[in-house]
């Protein structure tokens, strides 16, 4: 059942195209992640089904619910934790959640249960009682997730929620997403951390440049690239003239594609194989052919970044360095400023 | 399906933690407080002594300079507060926290603005009421039950009128450097334009008239009037150069800027708030 229906959904930014005919279809319970490098519209699709911006077309429905309509029933059902966090650092964690709480309706009898019962879930009892300004970036974070989590909202929206986190507080909110998702919640989680969507992800979204440009299950996603991962070596460290002679051997192998040269790891060849009975065999009866010899080789299935690569010509790290040179921060959070 | 309807029980409790929340930054943070009580009973102090050799009959109504100061203490005081009151609302935009108040579902975001009504109307009581007792201790006197009343309802509409431009302010300019810089041309200029330390007739012409429209000098004259024991509503509080303006037609014209203020603002916050 699509419990979360976003269909021909664009969004523009004076002369920026920053969500351009976006189609998902997220289903109850399911943990849907969204993928792409910073500046990708990941923060402006969540903003959308936060209600904090409205779209320019098309129309998103959560529960049957039209989201541009009827916002105000749509902010009971979510919970959203954004990738700033906003705390006010005068109130301690414990009042911020009262505070959050009286926000959201909670009768007083059920409110001090669920912070207490939330304290304990984010392991948060040693600092509560201390103000938020001086909390560290996990426990800011676990207060704001916990803030998010209150109302026991049907689906969380979390827009890069582990980002800069110590590996203590990124486990435990890992631990929470995995528990939720169990309990039947919805998640949205966008990241940029591949390793992030593939573990906790059912569904993912890839999107880049305002536009989807693969959706499915992560391990499908990978699986539909096909072939595997080969890092090869001839050397501990060859020279960039060496590994390219060796590029022009591999060009020649039928069912070798993708070549790259990672001069970050001594100029090492990185390529996708079909999987092929025979493979490693023509592989060596080639390079010996050339007086080369194997030093090293390491095989892998494809990963989500492949997915990327495959779909934009570029890695998700690339990616983000270029798209890092060309955004204005500063714009654009005077942008998102009501 | 509608999930709920508007609910007063609903607004309450938001306006409540809302206005809870400001409350508590001023307990752990009281610098505002205690700098709106300290400026003007300096103020008091420092002006009074300036102009205690002013002749008796500059200061209509009144037997002394510090007397005569009082009320525009007072009047500063609060239009100071209500001036500053968009700050808060620029800092929650700036730092992102307005977002979590907007994608709650409130009931009314009409409790965003009523929060900001209620605080800052309940700090200039309080300061207010120190300024009145410090005046009372310097021997100024102190007003009536009835002129109680009209000091304080005199202050909530001054509060209303100044607090929802403010936040009207909050939202329009970029960022709080703009605001301070904006309430730091306003304010001072604002005050010397009106009767909060010298009468019209001290003032030349040109001064009196841009006094006699300014909404302080609405709030100032009702409460100087209060002091005296014999007030009513139709006491000459203000001899304007366009003619006499009673305690009712002040307090009335502070009225009429107050609705007019909030009925001109109202588009532009449900602009920014829904």
């Amino acid at each position: 059942m699509n419990y979360i229906q976003i269909k021909n959904l664009s969004k523009r930014y004076f002369d920026v195209n920053a969500l351009e005919n976006i189609n998902i279809k997220i289903s109850k319970g399911s943990l849907f992640g969204l993928l792409g490098p910073n500046g990708a519209g990941k923060t402006t699709l969540l903003k959308i089904l936060a209600t904090l911006i409205s779209p320019d077309d098309g129309k998103v429905e959560i529960n049957e619910i039209d989201l541009v309509k009827k916002p105000r029933q749509i902010r009971e059902l979510i919970g959203y934790v954004a990738q700033e966090i906003s705390l006010d650092k005068i109130l301690t964690g414990r009042e911020l959640l009262d505070f959050q709480a009286d926000l959201y309706h909670i009768p007083k009898t059920k409110k001090l249960e669920r912070i207490q019962d939330l304290i304990i879930k984010l392991d948060m009892q040693n600092w509560i009682d201390r103000k938020c300004g001086t909390y560290s970036g996990g426990m800011k974070r676990r207060i704001d997730l916990a803030a998010g989590l209150l109302h026991l909202p049907k689906v969380l929206i979390l827009d890069e929620p582990t980002v800069g986190l110590d590996i203590e507080s990124r486990n435990i909110i890992w631990d929470l997403l995995k528990n939720l998702k169990e309990d039947g919640m919805t998640i949205i989680l966008s990241s940029h951390y591949l390793n992030e969507i593939d573990y906790l992800a059912d569904t993912v979204v890839i999107i880049n440049d305002g536009k989807v440009i693969d959706q499915g299950n992560p391990n499908y996603l990978k699986s539909k690239l096909g072939g595997e991962r080969i890092s090869l070596k001839v050397r501990e460290f060859s020279s960039p003239e060496e590994s390219e002679k060796v590029k022009e051997i591999l060009n020649k192998i039928d069912g070798i594609r993708q070549i790259v040269i990672n001069s970050a790891q001594g100029y090492s060849l990185n390529f996708i194989a079909e999987k092929e009975k025979d493979f490693l065999t023509k592989l060596k009866v080639e390079l010996a052919f050339s007086k080369f010899e194997i030093f090293s080789l390491t095989q892998s299935q494809p990963s989500l970044d492949d997915v990327y690569l495959q779909a934009t010509g570029k890695t998700l790290q690339d990616a983000e360095i270029f798209m890092a040179g060309k955004r204005d921060l500063k714009k654009e959070s005077k942008q998102s400023m009501r | 399906m509608e999930l709920k309807q508007f609910n007063f029980l609903f607004l309450y409790q938001e306006t409540f933690a809302l206005t809870k929340r400001l409350f508590i930054q001023l307990k752990r943070r009281p610098s505002t407080l205690i700098a709106g009580i300290l400026q003007p009973i300096i103020w008091l102090f420092l002006f009074g002594a300036l102009f205690s050799n002013a002749p008796k009959d500059f200061l209509p109504g009144v037997n002394s300079y510090g007397n005569f100061l009082g009320a525009g203490l007072i009047v500063f005081t609060a239009f100071s507060g209500a001036l500053n009151s968009g700050l808060p609302l620029m800092f929650d935009r700036e730092f992102g926290f307005l977002n979590r108040l907007l994608v709650a579902p409130l009931t009314s975001r009409l409790s965003i603005i009523l929060s900001s009504f209620l605080y800052i109307t309940i700090l200039s009581f309080i300061q207010s009421i120190a300024i009145m007792f410090i005046s009372y201790l310097l021997g100024y006197g102190f007003p009536e039950f009835f002129g109680l009343g009209i000091v304080f309802a005199t202050l909530i509409l001054l509060v209303l009128f100044v607090t929802s431009i403010s936040l009207c302010l909050a939202f329009i300019l970029p960022g709080h450097i703009e605001l301070i810089a904006l309430i730091f041309v306003v304010n001072l200029p604002l005050l010397f334009a009106s009767t909060a330390l010298a009468p019209i007739s001290f003032m030349p012409s040109w001064l009196g008239w841009i006094a006699s429209f300014n909404p302080l000098t609405f709030a100032i004259e009702p409460i100087r009037v209060s002091y005296t024991s014999s007030i009513n509503l139709d006491f000459i509080a203000l001899h304007a150069p366009y003619g006499d303006l009673t305690c009712r037609d002040c307090i009335s014209l502070l009225f009429i800027l107050t609705i007019s203020s909030l009925i001109v603002i109202n588009p532009l916050l449900n602009k920014k708030l829904n």
